[in-house]
């Protein structure tokens, strides 16, 4: 591939992925107020648009345009840098999700992905172990007491369920013998009997799965898990001072770590971009376009992505809040410990 | 100039910048951040020189864990600024060309006597499976020894946190009248 189509390829998928990855914010925003609002019997956004469907234009319009207060008495650069930090950590880690196989365009294989890095898993989780300074900092330089309290409560929470986060993947790792995404996608294909796909959440790593996604809710400081901006205890935690685009930021950075979570609890436990159906043999004899067929893999990645922010909206329509000692004692002695044990007993597994 | 020495000595501007501008700011929480910013800088050499594992190791576990304590402590202490001392003049006057001069000896004396070529760019096998290789055959009981060495000294920490022992009565310890 000559060295011009590779870059011009790599910043159009950079491109176009932020503006999907915006929109997905934007819109998983708008999902959740209507999801929770029917939860609750009410009716979310209706108002603006169809459905409410404008309602995060309007959104982002009144960001935009509200008063930006800086608050006198703030350690000024890193309040101003904080909310960069947390949305720049949060937009980085989708660089090295796959979404889909590679597709032929103009004699040029294109993978979907905007860079295969071999060590594809362990820079998203360096990433999200650097989104803890947006909001540690965010806490800290805020001069305010909640603000602290919530800052702090943010890092000690994602420190110590990272480590459960961490482990609960290895088991994954051990089952598929590579940290390249794709690899581990690749390494789930085919089905068994026939009719079940052997993604490996069907494949023994069912408690892994579920440590996987009580960590990835406490990492991304989502209900139940959402102490460092407990309302009722905190005002809203480590934002209490920040307003308009500021805040925007770091709303935009926690939704945007929920689909880097979605996309790689996706990748790591649900085959990826790869179809329960096996239909591909079928569509192709049936003479499908191939357009049909090159689109699939990706809506069959987003369809599942779209499952886990369901779910996370779900849990969050129904769960209350953790206490705080609830919270570190649930992750040190029981998930962490878990996660060791499903990992002990993948490696048993497979060296037998 | 090949891209490969520039990225180089890009990386290792940001790494020296950091490492001076640790010393020189006054405020704890600035000089922390300093030091990730030398740590992320260092991940970035790692890379160029092809050992990735290392540098998302070094990225994971000194950039985005250990210094998360390091600056949750200092906000749990809310250390303010440090007072600027005058200094006194013998130190000016010897102290930095000594620094010089010691740094000038090390790296001569590296350069000349180690008896090791410059690594080339992207030179190390230092993908994960290489990595693994050697530690868990080679090098297993350097490797093992350390792990315990760790365990222990986590142990340590924990006995030393706990609470202190109490009386069995319920009530703290020689509080019997």
């Amino acid at each position: 591939m000559p060295i011009w189509v590779y870059i011009l390829s790599s910043v159009v998928k950079s491109g176009l992925l932020l503006f999907v990855l915006l929109t997905a914010v934007a819109y998983t925003v708008w999902l959740e107020r209507k999801v929770v609002g029917h939860m609750q019997n009410r009716w979310g956004p209706t108002r603006v648009g169809p459905f409410g469907l404008l309602q995060p234009a309007a959104d982002g319009i009144k960001f935009l345009f509200k008063e930006d207060l800086t608050p006198p008495h703030v350690y000024k650069p890193l309040f101003l840098a904080a909310p960069l930090i947390a949305v720049v950590f949060a937009l980085t880690s989708i660089s090295v999700i796959p979404f889909g196989n590679s597709i032929m365009i103009g004699g040029y294989s294109i993978p979907l992905q905007v860079t295969d890095v071999n060590i594809g898993l362990l820079l998203i989780l360096g990433v999200t172990s650097m989104g803890v300074y947006g909001v540690a900092l965010a806490g800290w330089s805020s001069n305010n007491k909640y603000s602290l309290l919530g800052g702090l409560r943010a890092s000690a929470q994602m420190v110590s369920y990272e480590i459960s986060l961490g482990l609960s993947l290895v088991g994954v790792l051990i089952m598929s013998g590579s940290l390249s995404l794709r690899e581990i996608v690749d390494s789930q294909g085919g089905h068994f009997w026939g009719f079940i796909p052997r993604w490996n959440i069907f494949h023994g790593q069912l408690i892994g799965f579920f440590c996987y996604l009580i960590a990835a809710y406490a990492e991304t400081n989502r209900i139940p898990f959402d102490l460092p901006e407990a309302e009722t205890e905190l005002v809203a935690g480590y934002h209490t001072e920040y307003s308009a685009m500021k805040f925007a930021m770091f709303f935009m950075a926690e939704y945007a770590n929920m689909i880097t979570v979605a996309c790689l609890a996706t990748l790591m436990f649900f085959g990826g971009w790869l179809s329960p159906l096996n239909e591909g043999p079928w569509l192709q004899a049936h003479g499908a376009p191939d357009l049909i067929i090159a689109i699939l893999p990706v809506f069959w990645f987003a369809a599942k992505v779209f499952v886990f922010l369901f779910i996370y909206i779900w849990v969050r329509g129904t769960l209350p809040r953790f206490r705080y000692d609830q919270l570190m004692s649930f992750g040190w002695k029981f998930l962490l410990p878990l996660s060791l044990m499903n990992l002990i007993a993948t490696a048993i597994a497979v060296a037998w | 100039m090949s891209i490969h020495l520039i990225l180089f000595l890009a990386f290792g501007a940001v790494c020296v910048a950091g490492a001076v501008n640790l010393l020189a700011q006054t405020h704890p929480i600035s000089s922390a951040l300093s030091l990730i910013a030398v740590m992320a800088a260092l991940a970035g050499e790692y890379l160029l020189l092809g050992a990735e594992f290392v540098a998302a190791v070094q990225v994971i576990v000194y950039a985005g864990a250990i210094m998360v304590l390091f600056v949750f402590t200092i906000m749990l202490l809310n250390a303010g600024e440090e007072e600027r001392a005058k200094g006194s003049r013998v130190a000016t006057l010897f102290g930095i060309p000594g620094v010089l001069l010691g740094s000038i000896l090390v790296a001569w004396v590296l350069l000349r006597h180690s008896g090791t070529e410059a690594v080339a760019a992207g030179g190390l096998p230092g993908d994960p499976k290489t990595i693994g290789q050697l530690l868990f055959h080679e090098f297993l009981l350097p490797f093992e020894i350390t792990s315990v060495l760790i365990l222990i000294a986590i142990m340590g920490a924990v006995v030393l946190a706990s609470k202190p022992p109490t009386s069995p009565a319920g009530g703290p310890a020689g509080k019997v009248d």
